[in-house]
């Protein structure tokens, strides 16, 4: 596809190395000239510096023949009028990137007038992946295929789960549970495992399975089941307010400790349900006073990654059993924060760009290519893909057993007629399924490419 | 460094140059020459050890500026030093060096030459000589990348390092299809120039061999007169495709994309036809008196011109003879050459606009010392960054035309003769003015200065950089 991207900041540079990736056309415009050389010395596209606000620019970078347009400057309105220019000018379709909680009410009704085809929201989609998370605290990552009728959930193995040293062949039996474990985290590695791998504590494994089997093999595996019922957020910016909107909507109290006075007046004003503390997050009085020794969910979305990761490792220390979610902007030390086990991470400039590209995916997805859905798991060292079966090819209706797959390649569930189904030997793949494949390798298209 | 995508590329090179030079055979089969028969042997030998090295794929295939720039320059040089084998072994040019020369001046579109006389040469011989002007015209790497998909997404950094120009850019989101459309409107041009000659009653050989030389801008001949010995119709279809080799191919691109406006606004292409015509103008009126007609002394100076501007370096009359003011003009053409983007030598029309306006600007800041002005090009605003590149090259260039000046001048010439065979090379020109002027040749130097020379075609071709970055310590430190 013809795709121009507007804005090569962080989220803009995210989106154009993973569309670029899958073989898009991508031309990037940035007023920062210095963006632009540096994206285009290092992907394949083409980069224009100027105002992509302006209709000059904005024919020059082709939109005419564009199929897609993407606004992604860290200006809410600046992105509106770029698409709006660009749908005037023949652009097919538009993504915003929109992100004030101002403006939330009123998007619906910009998106059908601008007829942007979507808007994208990273402090909203954070906001809304650390509520998942902290719905489900045993989880340290959440994703969804089949439309939610699959979860792929990724999870630590801890010292009293009898998960602890057992072959995985043995799992189904002991546990009473079908659901498959598709990749194994250990240390720096990760593994497709087999019925011979054995498990050890501290391994972070992904189970796929539907929502249901996957509760029934937590409990079975005496994994922590219960939701989180208060919270402590430090950082009240725009993430804080969506995350306290929704929690206190499902009745989770919501502590709030911000430094900037003003903020908090402004946090007061809209969210009076929330207990609102005037203070700073780094404050080890404060916060014991505060009850972080007895709270059972801490969030930090401070603006700084270094402070954020500091107090999740204290808190961590002090009172093990909360479950920690931790705001990460820059992607360059995931190893290390890895390696601290402070829980889950959220990146919302990484979660926005995954949104955009999951859209552009499935716009393709009627053009050419046949993947619905694809998640990138283990610090991008695998994938997880959803594949729609649409024409009969050599592994339709042949048994898994059967089946010559290529190595590092596992076929984590077969969805027949809506019915989630954990395959075995015997299961067939029919015309018409979605076929979730989880691989370490990279670039397939479709679903015969997994075949050796 | 990452020394083994280094070796990965090189071996593809390798491949590729196994492949070109199977096309001689055709050539020899056809007339029945065993000269053939060492071009397999050599071609075999390119392909084998291409494939074994390029078996093995790199460690990793993190590429940087500075590959790109080694890369380039070491391909170049590999290419050349494989390419001369076959006149040592077929015992046409029985000087390791001299071969080399040649070969060089083939790549680098020069066209410069050892032999005093090149009809001795066999048919299959002289169309590889030929056709190493049309694959260098547009590059091997580039080649490569429209046929082949390299390492990934930094291989822009090949693309930047062979084009030619101040500014290289791309012409759609792939670095694979800008070559593959680069490639496809190089091809197109030569199958019409083919045409062209056919049709003007050249066989097909002749044909072959001089379209070669022409759309590369190469300039290499098959007879000892250059184009003197050829019909008037062809000398004429061969000035137009100079002249139009000379042209960024980017302004092709637009033509074939129907954007006339914006190819009105390419400004180094209105310079580079009006230098061409102003100066054709001035010669004509000094080398009148010399021949029959008005008509024919301006046929000869356009021609002269359309060949140097393009650094083509054919010639029809001997301009050696011609007075001294046309002489110098044909110096400075030599130095200037023809647009970015073109298969040209020389330092380039748009490098010397973006030179003359910030020349201006620093004029204009020395009356108006608070002054701000931006130097500008095509319409648009020229980067700080690219005007500083700019004048750093300029520097480079004369640098090292004085060190090679320095170094020829021992072989005792004549200054005009010296300085000129410098010019030539670098410029990627080929004839210079005196004793290496269009009726003589290269064969007197020393192998000392047919070595600085070699340097200087391939410094010439590949824009300076990469050849002194190759020979600067610090690509090689390991930190």
């Amino acid at each position: 596809m013809q795709i121009v991207l507007v804005g090569c900041g962080n989220v803009g540079a995210d989106i154009a190395k993973s569309l670029s990736r899958e073989g898009h056309n991508i031309t990037v415009v940035d007023v920062n000239e210095r963006l632009v050389k540096d994206l285009s010395d290092e992907l394949d596209l083409m980069g224009y510096a100027g105002n992509g606000t302006t209709i000059e620019v904005l024919e020059d970078a082709g939109v005419k023949n564009a199929d897609l347009l993407i606004a992604a400057t860290d200006s809410d309105e600046r992105n509106l009028l770029c698409c709006f220019i660009a749908k005037k000018a023949g652009t097919a379709y538009t993504i915003a990137r929109v992100r004030n909680p101002e403006y939330k009410k009123e998007i619906e009704f910009i998106k059908e007038d601008l007829g942007l085809s979507l808007v994208v929201n990273p402090e909203l989609a954070a906001a809304e992946e650390i509520a998942r998370l902290l719905k489900f605290p045993t989880a340290l990552e959440i994703d969804t295929f089949a439309k939610g009728r699959v979860e792929l959930l990724k999870f630590e193995v801890t010292k009293e789960s009898p998960l602890c040293g057992m072959q995985l062949k043995y799992v189904p039996k002991k546990l009473d549970s079908s659901v498959l474990i598709c990749t194994v985290e250990r240390g720096n590695e990760i593994f497709i495992p087999n019925g011979d791998f054995t498990v050890w504590e501290g391994d972070k494994l992904s189970i796929i399975a539907s929502g249901k089997k996957a509760m029934q093999f937590f409990k079975a595996a005496k994994m922590n089941l219960n939701r989180v019922h208060n919270v402590m957020i430090v950082g009240g910016g725009m993430i804080c307010v969506y995350l306290a909107n929704i929690l206190l909507s499902s009745g989770v109290e919501v502590k709030i400790i911000e430094k900037d006075k003003r903020i908090c007046e402004a946090l007061a004003e809209r969210l009076p349900e929330a207990i609102i503390i005037n203070g700073d997050g780094a404050d080890k009085t404060l916060m014991e006073e505060e009850g972080i020794l007895n709270t059972e969910g801490f969030v930090s979305l401070t603006n700084h990654d270094e402070e954020n990761v500091m107090m999740s490792v204290y808190v961590k220390k002090v009172n093990p059993k909360a479950k920690l979610i931790t705001k990460v902007h820059r992607n360059v030390y995931d190893d290390i924060i890895s390696d601290l086990n402070i829980g889950s991470i959220i990146n919302p400039k990484l979660l926005a760009a995954e949104n955009v590209v999951k859209y552009v995916r499935a716009m393709n997805n009627t053009l050419d290519s046949n993947i619905e859905t694809l998640y990138t798991l283990n610090a991008g060292k695998a994938e997880a893909l959803e594949f729609t079966v649409k024409e009969a090819s050599g592994l339709v209706d042949v048994p898994l057993a059967d089946l010559k797959l290529k190595k590092n390649v596992m076929i984590a569930s077969i969805i027949h007629k809506g019915q989630v189904e954990t395959p075995g030997g015997q299961s067939r793949i029919q015309i018409g399924d979605n076929v979730v494949v989880v691989t370490t390798e990279r670039g397939f298209v479709d679903i015969k490419d997994i075949l050796a | 460094m990452n020394k083994s995508i280094i070796r990965f590329i090189l071996c593809r090179v390798l491949q590729f140059e196994g492949l070109f030079l199977l096309l001689p055979v055709i050539v020899s089969i056809f007339y029945k020459e065993n000269t053939g028969l060492i071009f397999v042997a050599i071609s075999a030998g390119c392909l084998a050890l291409g494939t074994l090295g390029a078996h093995f794929k790199p460690k990793s295939k993190v590429f940087y500026a500075r590959e790109g720039f080694v890369v380039v320059a070491m391909s170049w040089i590999l290419l050349s030093l494989v390419g001369a084998i076959p006149f040592v072994a077929t015992g046409e040019i029985p000087s390791y060096v001299d071969a080399v020369f040649e070969t060089v001046s083939g790549f680098t579109t020069t066209g410069a030459s050892i032999l005093n006389d090149v009809e001795a040469l066999t048919k299959t011989t002289m169309f590889w000589r030929c056709f190493t002007n049309w694959i260098g015209g547009m590059g091997v790497l580039v080649f490569i990348m429209a046929v082949l998909p390299l390492s990934g997404s930094r291989n822009m950094h090949l693309m930047r390092a062979e084009s030619t120009g101040p500014e290289v850019g791309k012409l759609v989101p792939r670095v694979k299809t800008t070559a593959t459309i680069l490639y496809g409107i190089y091809f197109g041009m030569s199958l019409i120039l083919i045409t062209c000659f056919l049709l003007s009653g050249l066989p097909l050989y002749n044909s072959l061999i001089l379209s070669f030389s022409t759309m590369g801008t190469g300039g290499f001949a098959d007879l000892n007169k250059s184009l003197g010995g050829y019909s008037r119709s062809a000398q004429t279809i061969s000035m137009i495709f100079m002249i139009l080799c000379g042209v960024n191919f980017n302004a092709y691109f637009l033509i074939l994309r129907r954007k006339f406006k914006d190819f009105w606004k390419l400004e180094e292409v209105r310079v580079y036809l009006f230098i061409v015509f102003l100066s054709a103008a001035a010669i004509t009126i000094q080398i009148r008196g010399g021949f029959d007609s008005l008509g024919d002394a301006f046929h000869h100076a356009l021609f002269q011109v359309g060949s140097i501007v393009s650094t083509t370096g054919f010639s029809t009359v001997d301009f050696n003879a011609w007075p001294m003011l046309s002489k110098v003009i044909l110096l400075f053409l030599m130095v200037v050459g023809g647009c970015a983007g073109s298969t040209c030598g020389g330092i380039k029309v748009p490098r010397f606009l973006i030179l003359l306006r910030s020349l201006g600007r620093e004029l204009s800041h020395l009356t108006h010392p608070r002054s701000v002005k931006k130097v500008k090009l095509n319409g648009q605003t020229v980067s700080e960054e690219t005007v500083s590149s700019v004048i750093s090259f300029m520097i480079a260039y004369v640098l090292v035309v004085m060190v090679s000046t320095f170094i020829v001048a021992a072989d005792n010439m004549d200054f005009t003769s010296s300085f000129s065979a410098v010019l030539a090379n670098v410029g990627n020109i080929g004839p210079g003015l005196g004793i290496v002027g269009p009726t003589g040749n290269y064969s007197t130097l020393s192998d000392l200065s047919k070595i600085t020379l070699i340097f200087d075609m391939l410094a010439g071709r590949l824009e300076v950089y990469p050849m002194l970055v190759l020979f600067y310590m610090g690509t090689w430190r390991k930190s």
